[in-house]
């Protein structure tokens, strides 16, 4: 993509933002005392301008310069600059924390956004335009035109092998990878199977190896969708990105292949057998359940009429 | 016969201090050279740039690779000369440490070369790692054991197994027996001598010890002040040395 046309879509977004924060009605009604999405529009350009080239270079850590946003860093500040900056007065968000529409950090990100871009929200997968996550990859399947926003704490998927900054950029531009699979090796010399169970790295268009934030790697096979997929990691400065249909690989050995693995039971709530499932400590008994993680995912089959082991119950 | 590595005119400066300068030798296949001088004569800045780690400032290093025949390292790109790098070279550091990755395990780590030039077979690559701790005298038993667990001596044969599991052809040494006790260095000497003899390898030792050299070497070149002053084959050198500080190295050795 040429600097001219990241130019002018940059113009056509600014254009958009200052409709929106001068014409109120609808549904783009926005506290005015921020600016619309909170970051200013300066910022956004060059928050999109990175989004740009990570998107010509799948894969690949583009540099930016984060922005002080008010929640601590851990909380997602990468994933909201990166909403942010993609935002428009029509959207709709959703936004999620480990599949659950319902959890703090969800709510708290959502209302930031009604707040500073009064843009509409929803808990549907289907109806959202923009979703950001933390940890999880919708079950729904995404569709063409859908964007969909990670929040990644750790971008260098080299880090924990290889400490200097210098080396693992050298390694990534030289294509020297073996590292990773050091990793695998002792994973499997240690536990006898890969045990790496999220954040589990990929490899990009044949090219470059990627951190795909610490989702299951039982999502890691719908890494290769129609939508857009964007992760922004505010205290480590990097943006990379996922143009549709792009080719994921996750990394493997041939007598040891990936396998995307999930809690060997049913939804307790909707029945779903193949859904990733989280594991709840239920009494001081030690009982538990198996619950989906997308709440959205759960309730709405639940709305269709399917049942678990446990529906119907009164659970506390 | 093809020199497997020829130098010309290598020269390298820290800033008006000179590193090493105007060494010039040929390496052939199956040969063991060894450099030896006192500390700051330049032997560790020569070995750096044979390899690629610094930059001379001056000079050719022609590598007579598989592929295309000879080619001049300095004028390669950065992908190639590190390729090189994992393949047909090794470099063994003094201390064990630099060269090894403390946090995996020793399997991992004699496999990481492997892995970097394609393994992909987890089968394989194992077999090949427990294989070569064998050759280098560490029990099967602790493959999965990290480096930190193992002894200085050990440490240092894992580094050598690590090395050579691609099969290179040309190994550079930098003080591979340095801070090791005489006992370990005796084995350490040893096994060296039978990888190398056994093998064909060709290798660059660096060493300021003259019993070292003595075992392993075939040729010597003795380094003062940054440059090479007598040259030779190890026992003509050591057993009548000309220059005067070869004269001083040599009469300097303890005798027990």
């Amino acid at each position: 993509m040429s600097v001219q046309t990241a130019m002018d879509e940059a113009q056509v977004d600014q254009a958009q933002a200052d409709r929106a924060s001068t014409d109120q009605a609808g549904t783009g009604r926005h506290d005015p005392a921020y600016n619309f999405a909170y970051l200013d529009e300066q910022t956004k350009r060059m928050i999109r301008r990175a989004l740009l080239k990570a998107l010509a270079i799948p894969g690949y850590q583009v540099p930016f310069a984060s922005r002080e946003m008010p929640m601590p860093y851990g909380w997602g500040t990468g994933g909201v600059q990166v909403t942010a900056a993609c935002l428009e007065p029509d959207d709709v968000l959703k936004v999620i924390d480990q599949g659950a529409d319902d959890t703090t950090n969800a709510v708290s990100i959502r209302k930031f956004f009604q707040r500073t871009a009064g843009v509409a929200v929803t808990e549907a997968t289907g109806e959202a335009s923009l979703i950001q996550t933390r940890h999880r990859i919708p079950e729904t399947p995404l569709t063409e035109g859908q964007i969909l926003v990670y929040q990644v704490p750790i971008p260098e998927p080299l880090r924990f092998l290889e400490p200097r900054e210098t080396e693992t950029r050298k390694m990534h531009a030289l294509e020297e990878y073996g590292l990773m699979h050091v990793k695998l090796y002792e994973d499997i010399a240690h536990n006898g199977a890969i045990s790496t169970a999220y954040a589990y790295p990929v490899k990009v268009e044949g090219r470059y190896v990627m951190d795909p934030s610490p989702i299951p790697k039982f999502d890691n096979p719908r890494l290769e969708s129609p939508a857009i997929q964007l992760f922004g990691a505010g205290r480590e400065q990097r943006i990379y990105a996922l143009p549709p249909y792009c080719r994921v690989e996750s990394l493997d050995f041939e007598d040891h292949p990936f396998e995307a693995s999930k809690a060997d039971h049913d939804c307790d709530l909707c029945g779903c057998g193949d859904s990733y499932l989280d594991e709840v400590i239920v009494d001081d008994e030690g009982g538990r359940m198996f619950v989906c993680s997308d709440t959205d995912f759960c309730a709405t089959r639940r709305a269709l009429g399917h049942a678990g082991r446990l529906s119907g119950e009164a659970l506390a | 016969m093809t020199p497997l590595l020829q130098v010309d005119g290598l020269t390298k400066r820290y800033g008006a201090r000179l590193g090493c300068g105007d060494v010039s030798f040929d390496l052939y296949p199956g040969e063991v050279m060894g450099i030896v001088g006192e500390s700051g004569s330049g032997k560790s800045t020569l070995l750096s740039c044979l390899a690629g780690h610094l930059a001379p400032d001056a000079g050719r290093v022609v590598f007579d690779t598989r592929a295309e025949g000879a080619r001049d390292v300095l004028t390669m790109s950065e992908p190639e000369r590190r390729m090189l790098g994992r393949t047909d070279w090794a470099f063994v550091h003094q201390h064990a440490r630099d060269g090894l990755r403390m946090g995996v395990s020793a399997g991992a780590n004699v496999g990481e070369r492997l892995m970097a030039v394609g393994a992909r077979h987890y089968g394989d690559i194992r077999e090949q790692a427990v294989d070569w701790l064998g050759r280098v005298e560490i029990p099967a038993d602790r493959v999965d054991d990290r480096p930190r667990a193992f002894s200085g001596g050990m440490q240092q044969r894992l580094q050598i197994a690590r090395n050579l599991v691609t099969g290179p052809r040309l190994v550079f040494m930098d003080e591979p027996t340095g801070g090791l006790d005489v006992s370990v260095q005796a084995r350490l000497l040893d096994l060296l001598r039978g990888l190398v003899r056994e093998m064909g390898l060709s290798a660059i030792i660096v060493t300021h010890d003259l019993a070292v050299v003595r075992l392993l070497a075939d040729r010597l070149m003795v380094m003062k002040d940054g440059r090479v002053v007598e040259a030779g084959l190890t026992d003509q050198v050591l057993d009548d040395p000309q220059h005067g500080y070869t004269q001083l190295l040599v009469s300097s050795v303890l005798l027990v």
